[in-house]
């Protein structure tokens, strides 16, 4: 069983943190996974940078300029993952834009995705149809499981196919937005999460954009499997540097 | 038949598609299902008939310039879609959008821009309907092009300031989908060229038709046959090119030649020649050619003119870059000044820096003397003034 899979059967909330691979500086990368896992993170994604990430607010945009600036390139990733089951044993995701992928051969990303023991994708530009129809083959021949994204404007009928094609989680963009965070949610919020989950989708639910803190991650997982948190961390690291991750998550939970 | 127009999914040969973010994906859809459409009704066809001839000033004339005909031998015809209203192609599309927006319930509008022309188009449309807008500019551009940045104030629209990456034409382009995405309900992006997602593309080809529509009937009147031996157009994104192109894409009498900005020098590293140097990538939603890093980070494009400064094309003109429908050649920045001299006092004409480059391909190329050459003057050069100033110290 793929580890997201093996992850979202325990019985508990569970907590995924993003950051971007190569910030704050280019090999702070292996150092924050393995601080996450001590802490006792549930999952991560490490965050492929782009030159152009259209889905992120300000905060990942800017982590993105930065770790390109610091060198930070696919092959780059790859190499710093090297070792890393040696280390980390939580399920690890990578989330990045589809053209550096393309250019680095769709197959080969995929190979060496499965080489260095990530267990699955997330892709906001690439659509559920164009990944069902062309590419979900070679994922499922690398091990690797694409996680979708669906929003609040999402309609029913779409979540219920994107629910059928989904082997890991879904990610619930918890409001019509670009990532970044948000020190509380509303009653738009709470009766989106509410919907959802009455769904009876058979995919776990992950809510995603705009937690930051107890209050957020509390919200977000009453009505599903579990969140993800990303700007909110990207400015942690920002101000405390890249040696104070067990700080942010005790915050949390 | 062997087409080079859009297939019923959004692609041009391997071209275009909706490479989207799921939270923009409610948004494009539903322009997808209703395009055709509404654009198909009989009154919206009524309303934007009636406001291209008594706002927009359409025809535009096609004029034989006897002069420039006589030096270079052959036979020269000028599409004046820099008399339009707001004085480039632009507003043709603005228009078609702003109607189909309305259609679609949408109060708020907004639009990337490059040189400006798209951003007053947008905010002049937007003024007509009552409609609120938005237009985000890249910083740079708003230095460059001041003229159009006090047009779109004028005009009530609020131009906000793209302050990431090159903080040109493809930054404005980010930040008007991320505001997509944060507005989804209520907006319409107003995009300024055959760029984006499926069906934009293929829409604003449409809307920018008109251009090799009217063509056909003027050339008639002029030599007798509706097509011309060459179709000549600058390329940006490539609205005004598809737009003169559009009725002869099919046509295998008529050479199509696309005319993008070489900047300081193909291999000088500051170029805007998408053909030459870009590969096979998605940008801004649509896989076409872009210019890249071998890592798949998109490059920041430069040219002296701002709306060529884009670092992809539209996914039609990749496909027709592709199959070698077209020809493609690059100008750079020098020669396109001078050629918006030589058009001004030749034949009075102060074009856009834009537009020049499409008539430097007269030294590039040679003609018969009975080759009919349609060139599209896709704007006139008021707002360029400034750059033109600077550049020959007038
Ligand atoms: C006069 C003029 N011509 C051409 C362009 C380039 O755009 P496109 O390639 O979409 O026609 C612009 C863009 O701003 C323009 O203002």
């Amino acid at each position: 069983m793929n580890r997201i899979q093996s992850v979202l059967e325990q019985d508990k909330k569970l907590l995924s943190i993003y950051f971007t691979a190569g910030f704050p500086n280019l090999n702070d990368t292996v150092s924050i996974l393995k601080q996450l896992e001590a802490s006792g993170v549930d999952m991560i994604e490490l965050g492929l940078p782009f030159s152009d990430p259209l889905a992120d607010g300000p905060t990942i945009q800017e982590s993105s300029t930065q770790a390109l600036r610091n060198g930070m390139t696919t092959d780059k990733l790859f190499d710093q993952l090297k070792d890393v089951r040696k280390h980390v044993n939580v399920p690890l995701i990578v989330m990045g834009y589809f053209n550096p992928m393309m250019q680095y051969g769709v197959e080969r990303f995929c190979q060496r995705c499965q080489g260095v023991g990530i267990d699955g994708l997330i892709i906001p530009d690439l659509p559920v149809d164009v990944y069902h129809e062309k590419y979900k083959a070679l994922f499922q021949q690398y091990g690797l499981l694409n996680m979708f994204l669906i929003t609040p404007q999402t309609p029913d009928e779409r979540i219920r196919f994107i629910d059928e094609v989904s082997e890991g989680f879904i990610y619930m963009v918890s409001s019509a937005a670009t990532t970044g965070a948000q020190s509380s949610f509303g009653d738009a919020q709470a009766d989106y999460f509410k919907r959802i989950g009455a769904m009876n989708l058979n995919a776990k639910l992950l809510v995603g954009f705009g937690i930051s803190n107890a209050e957020t991650y509390e919200a977000a997982t009453a009505h599903s499997k579990g969140a993800i948190i990303g700007s909110a961390f990207i400015k942690h690291l920002e101000a405390n540097g890249a040696d104070s991750v067990s700080d942010f998550v005790t915050q949390i939970r | 038949m062997n087409t080079y127009n859009v297939n019923e999914k959004g692609y041009y040969g391997d071209f275009g598609g909706a490479y989207i973010p799921e939270m923009l994906y409610p948004n494009v859809e539903e322009l997808r299902q209703s395009y055709l459409e509404i654009t198909a009704q009989a009154d919206f066809k009524a309303e934007f008939d009636q406001l291209l001839k008594d706002y927009v000033g359409r025809p535009t004339p096609l004029y034989f310039a006897s002069r420039l005909s006589e030096k270079y031998n052959t036979k020269i015809y000028l599409k004046r879609e820099d008399l339009c209203h707001t004085g480039a192609h632009k507003i043709n599309n603005t228009i078609g959008q702003i109607l189909l927006a309305k259609r679609l319930g949408k109060n708020r509008i907004i639009a990337e821009t490059g040189a400006g022309q798209h951003g007053v188009a947008t905010a002049t449309v937007c003024a007509l309907m009552g409609i609120e807008c938005i237009v985000y500019m890249g910083e740079l551009d708003i230095k460059r092009q001041a003229p159009n940045v006090a047009r779109m104030k004028m005009l009530g629209a609020e131009v906000r300031s793209a302050q990431s990456g090159s903080k040109t034409l493809k930054d404005s382009t980010n930040e008007a989908i991320r505001d997509w995405i944060n507005n989804p309900v209520d907006t319409h992006y107003i995009i300024g060229s055959v760029v984006g997602p499926h069906p934009y593309p293929d829409m604003v080809a449409r809307f920018q038709a008109i251009i090799s529509e009217e063509c056909k009937t003027q050339l008639q009147e002029f030599e007798g046959r509706d097509y011309p031996d060459h179709v000549i157009a600058c390329v940006g994104g490539g609205s005004n090119a598809a737009g003169i192109y559009y009725h002869y894409l099919d046509d295998p009498r008529v050479n199509i030649i696309a005319v993008e900005a070489a900047g300081k020098g193909i291999d000088s590293g500051e170029s805007a020649a998408t053909s030459a140097l870009g590969k096979e990538g998605v940008i801004h939603g649509s896989k076409t050619l872009l210019m890249q890093t071998p890592d798949g980070q998109i490059t920041e494009p430069y040219s002296i003119s701002a709306g060529l400064d884009y670092p992809g094309v539209g996914p039609m003109h990749a496909h027709l870059y592709r199959s070698q429908r077209a020809e493609f050649v690059s100008i750079p920045d020098q020669e396109a000044m001078d050629w918006g001299l030589s058009l001004s006092q030749m034949e009075g004409i102060i074009p856009a820096i834009e537009t020049a480059h499409a008539f430097a391909l007269l030294d590039e190329r040679k003609f018969e003397p009975n080759d009919v050459l349609l060139f599209n003057c896709s704007g006139r050069g008021d707002k360029d003034l400034e750059t033109y100033i600077d550049y020959f110290k007038l």
